[in-house]
């Protein structure tokens, strides 16, 4: 889908957030990029955005294919909804900014909710939505533009842990049913682990790729229980434990 | 039972507040033309309503129309220096100077410029009342989430787009609270312009009326009048307030 080249970031105060990062992103994967703060992982995913532009490197897209407005939908930490509109509303945003008629839209917009499992909030605001909820909004507000590209940068840090589980349950159910690419920034090495297809390790200051993984654990009921997640856990555990600095 | 307490409160100060100005004006023998007590001054307005009610009609005209002024103006400025530094850096200190130069000091000038003694007032009242419109609103839009704004720009959202769509309505709470201290600041500022006319100008404000009764010594009369303009300050900043809590809950619930 996408590499990186020796893609390199430097802010004008001196802070060197990514140094000399290269990858190669296939389309349908699933990656993780995991490490602790300052590692650059968010900066990153704005570089992949086209938020900011590296200082140095390059990104290669696929048969020279930039993305144009709505190819990439991006997650924040916050579920960063318009309070005054209602769910619906909400997720119409990319299509209305895009000039699509609310009327053309309506059927996409209840498709991307039901898929969410919101369907019957279709009309309620933010504020009388749960942390859960307002995130599932956030996700399919990403999802309506039929983006190539999902960015999500720490998107269920602020939940409860029941309410994380399983908002990662639908989201690799999602992932698995649509084959979309997905980078996913976190720094919990068992949300890496159950969700990604792949688990890109990053260290801190300035951010370096520390580890590549491709994981290949069974799906299934007992995905989050099974010896090839616990293993996997422990594998990226280690690797983690070399690349952190002493503090 | 607290809560009964403290909503009485206000008006239990005031009538206790009344009795005891009554009593001392009664018993210590204070001419009216020195003191009014409280009776003298609700007869006073009841032997001059029929001029009063008119004068207050003539101030809040100017008043609501220096605030209609004022939104408009403070709002484009706040728009515009949202939208470019360099008319920001250029506009605010000047804002800020007009903001601090007492308006008795130019209101002079602009009757004397301003043939037109209503828009004169009413430009003399604008320039008090839109600061606190420009400065709320421009603070409103100034904090417009930034990861909001990185999602329009995603979507490849307009200027305009983002303006109406996400910085306006963002920045509503903020400029309805400056629109509530604007209410009140607009209606010291039509009657300061008014006393500063004086008989040059509208010649039918309360603020008039207050200057008349004092050269006639008509001291009753001038209270009435006064409190009148307090009790009106009063309901346009609690109007403005419950405009304030009814949009932005019937907007965000």
């Amino acid at each position: 889908m996408f590499s990186l080249r020796t893609v390199c970031k430097t802010y004008p105060n001196g802070t060197q957030a990514l140094d000399n990062i290269t990858a190669d992103i296939a389309p349908g994967e699933f990656v993780a990029l995991l490490g602790p703060s300052g590692c650059g992982k968010s900066t990153l995913l704005r570089l992949l955005a086209g938020l900011e532009p590296p200082s140095s490197g390059e990104i290669i897209w696929e048969n020279n294919q930039r993305p144009a407005a709505g190819d990439i939908g991006f997650v924040f930490q916050d579920a960063t909804l318009m309070p005054w509109l209602t769910a619906a509303d909400n997720v119409y945003l990319p299509l209305r900014l895009r000039g699509i008629p609310k009327a053309e839209a309506a059927a996409k917009i209840q498709t991307m909710l039901t898929q969410m499992g919101l369907a019957d909030f279709a009309r309620a605001k933010p504020k009388a939505l749960s942390g859960g909820m307002r995130m599932r909004v956030s996700i399919a507000r990403a999802l309506v533009s039929e983006p190539m590209l999902l960015l999500m940068d720490e998107p269920f840090a602020a939940l409860d842990e029941f309410t994380r589980h399983r908002l990662q349950d639908d989201l690799h159910a999602l992932w698995r049913r649509t084959g979309k690419t997905i980078i996913f920034v976190t720094h919990s090495i068992y949300e890496a682990a159950y969700l990604a297809s792949r688990i890109i390790i990053m260290s801190p200051r300035p951010g370096r790729i520390a580890g590549d993984i491709r994981t290949a654990i069974p799906e299934g009921e007992d995905r989050r229980t099974s010896p090839a997640y616990v293993n996997l856990v422990a594998e990226v555990t280690h690797m983690l434990r070399e690349v952190m600095p002493h503090e | 039972m607290n809560k009964w307490l403290e909503r009485l409160a206000p008006a239990a100060f005031g009538i206790i507040a009344l009795s005891v100005w009554q009593a001392a004006v009664t018993l210590g023998g204070v001419p009216s033309y020195v003191v009014p007590g409280p009776i003298d001054i609700w007869q006073a307005y009841l032997d001059g309503y029929a001029i009063l009610n008119p004068a207050l009609l003539s101030t809040l005209t100017v008043t609501f129309a220096a605030l209609a002024v004022a939104t408009a103006v403070g709002v484009a400025l706040a728009v515009a220096m949202a939208a470019s530094r360099l008319f920001r850096a250029a506009v605010q200190p000047w804002a800020v100077m007009l903001q601090v130069t007492p308006i008795v000091a130019i209101a002079p000038l602009i009757i004397l410029w301003v043939p037109q003694p209503f828009i004169a007032l009413v430009v003399c009242a604008s320039i008090i009342a839109f600061f606190p419109i420009l400065s709320n609103t421009a603070a409103g839009l100034a904090a417009t989430p930034q990861d909001l704004q990185d999602l329009f720009r995603l979507n490849g959202a307009s200027r305009w787009q983002v303006l109406f769509l996400l910085s306006l309505p963002s920045a509503l709470p903020n400029f309805l609270t400056g629109l509530r201290i604007s209410g009140t600041l607009a209606l010291v500022g039509a009657v300061v312009a008014e006393f500063v006319a004086g008989s040059g100008g509208f010649a039918s404000g309360l603020a008039y009326r207050i200057i008349e009764a004092s050269y006639r010594l008509e001291i009753p009369r001038m209270f009435a009048a006064l409190v009148m303009l307090g009790i009106t300050g009063i309901l346009i900043y609690a109007a403005l307030g419950l405009l304030e809590r009814f949009l932005l809950n019937s907007r965000d619930s």
